[in-house]
């Protein structure tokens, strides 16, 4: 099975049980929502896909490789990587030092600067502001940024966590255009999104999570007309 | 005058190499590593070893011995911090603060208590001595081998300041500072970095417990503690987890020294510097270069 496979996951922090037998897949060059309220366990499924918490039972997959087995600092080896919730970009370091860093892993340097050249051709403001500290950017230019340094590591798939939070509605219009043109350039995306509205409009297909397991799934389409999704979470 | 500012920068530079270690663990694991001033000691004891084991005494080494000797002291420093880190500290990341720091201080005696174990409570001879002309620098009488430890402690500072801002590696140690989880997520081995900070910085406090060594003549088990807490000192003032303010640090505490001993007499050499310290604490708690961080949320 090509893409990512996540299997009957189950995750604990202590005796919360964050994760229950959680199970979704995306295919290759699709772009596949999680949507879901605080705690339903979007942000802990994204850091079990980045490694940084493992599961205790179930399997992750990509592409046949076995993510759960990978210690986190390895996984941008297999493509996969993670634009955390929040940002967290490195912020008394520069513009340009921050999209440098997504490249930590690539040996080729003339790479790293390609693909850097790619995210300022993406984002020009960021081009723009390049000698600046990340912590000065506007949270619009941060989200930018994070997702520019996660693309010089040369993402196969990439995983947004909550892209617009606390951004403003155009922003976040900005920022989804950007997701989408990834996409069409060939990298697959799992975004998680409370902002469901704007996540499907980009999304192919869509997972709801509800209390860390898969309540309702399907085309994004289909989703954003459903009556318990519209009650929910795209408001009356 | 100008010896007084030349002795202060000389004893200033052993405290901005020491400093600097004391800051960059600080800076990227928040720790404040109270075994860093006995890592020091046993750079100073390491040349001891090396250089009674290999001829016996020297009366006077000339600049290449030193600086081989320096390079012995801080391999085997270097390798040791790495050690402690992994032994003492690591184990102890996710733990409270106060943990580590209790361990610290246990590490601290672990060291100075194992030296005496093996070489005994009394101070010893330095097999080395500087030596060589002296030459006159603006009305100051200063030792040609003084200017060349100046010289590789200054060389050191140079060399370490390219690396942590224009390398890929030192990229990543900043990074980490800042925020190690993130790190992780650029593919960055979080611990195989701390682990380098570590090495640098004991093989730096290393290198100065040679230099020191060789300028004082004696070496005992209890030299690293009061140098620990100037060292500490020293990052502080220049800020405390900023690489140049631990380098400004230093020779600003050095020059303190000199100057308060020449006005107050050397006794109370210690009262001024650790009465700075608390000024600094009081009032500039960031230190003269640890500006606050603007950030928009």
């Amino acid at each position: 099975m090509s893409g990512l496979v996540v299997d009957g996951v189950d995750v604990h922090y202590g005796r919360v049980h964050a994760l229950r037998s959680l199970s979704f897949e995306v295919g290759e060059g699709e772009i596949v929502s999680l949507l879901g309220n605080n705690g339903a366990g979007k942000t802990t499924t994204m850091n079990l896909l980045s490694g940084l918490v493992k599961a205790t039972r179930g399997t992750i997959t990509w592409n046949g490789t076995d993510l759960g087995s990978l210690p986190a600092h390895d996984l941008v080896t297999h493509g996969v990587v993670h634009v955390p919730e929040g940002r967290r970009i490195f912020s008394t370091m520069t513009v340009h030092e921050n999209l440098m860093l997504g490249g930590y892993r690539v040996a080729d340097a003339s790479l790293v600067e390609k693909r850097v050249q790619q995210a300022y051709d993406l984002m020009p403001r960021l081009h723009e502001r390049r000698k600046q500290q990340g912590g000065t950017l506007s949270g619009g230019e941060q989200q930018m940024l994070a997702i520019g340094r996660a693309l010089v590591a040369g993402p196969r798939l990439l995983l947004l966590d909550e892209p617009s939070m606390g951004l403003a509605p155009l922003i976040v219009k900005q920022v989804m255009e950007i997701i989408a043109e990834v996409n069409q350039q060939g990298t697959t995306v799992l975004l998680v999104e409370q902002n469901a509205k704007a996540a499907l409009r980009i999304a192919h297909r869509a997972y709801v999570v509800e209390t860390g397991h898969v309540t309702l799934s399907g085309p994004a389409a289909e989703l954003a007309d459903d009556p318990r999704v519209v009650e929910a979470y795209l408001g009356a | 005058m100008s010896q007084i500012i030349l002795n202060g920068l000389f004893v200033g530079s052993f405290y901005a190499l020491i400093a600097l270690g004391y800051s960059m663990v600080y800076g990227i694991i928040k720790l404040l590593n109270f075994a860093h001033g006995d890592v020091y000691m046993i750079g100073a004891f390491v040349g001891f070893v090396t250089l009674t084991s290999f001829g016996g005494l020297t009366a006077a080494a000339t600049v290449p011995t030193l600086i081989l000797l320096i390079l012995v002291a801080m391999i085997f420093t270097g390798l040791l911090g790495v050690g402690i880190e992994r032994v003492a500290y690591r184990p102890l990341r996710t733990s409270p603060r106060l943990a580590v720091l209790i361990t610290a201080v246990g590490m601290s005696f672990t060291l100075e208590y194992a030296v005496r174990q093996i070489f005994g409570p009394s101070p010893k001879a330095y097999p080395v001595r500087l030596s060589g002309g002296s030459l006159d620098l603006f009305g100051a009488r200063v030792s040609t081998a003084q200017l060349a430890l100046m010289g590789v402690a200054a060389l050191l500072m140079v060399v370490l300041a390219f690396y942590v801002n224009k390398t890929r590696e030192g990229r990543a140690m900043r990074a980490i500072a800042l925020d190690p989880q993130a790190s992780t997520l650029m593919g960055i081995n979080v611990n195989g970095v701390i682990a380098r900070v570590f090495f640098i910085g004991s093989a730096l406090a290393g290198a100065a417990g040679v230099m020191a060594g060789a300028y004082y003549g004696s070496i005992d088990f209890l030299m690293g503690f009061v140098i620990g807490l100037k060292a500490f000192t020293a990052a502080v003032i220049g800020g405390i987890g900023n690489l140049y303010g631990a380098m400004l640090g230093g020779l600003t505490l050095g020059l303190l020294e000199s100057f308060g001993s020449a006005w107050l007499g050397g006794e109370w050499r210690d009262v001024f510097s650790f009465a700075c310290l608390i000024l600094f604490l009081s009032f500039k708690p960031t230190g003269l270069l640890g500006a606050r961080v603007v950030e928009r949320m």
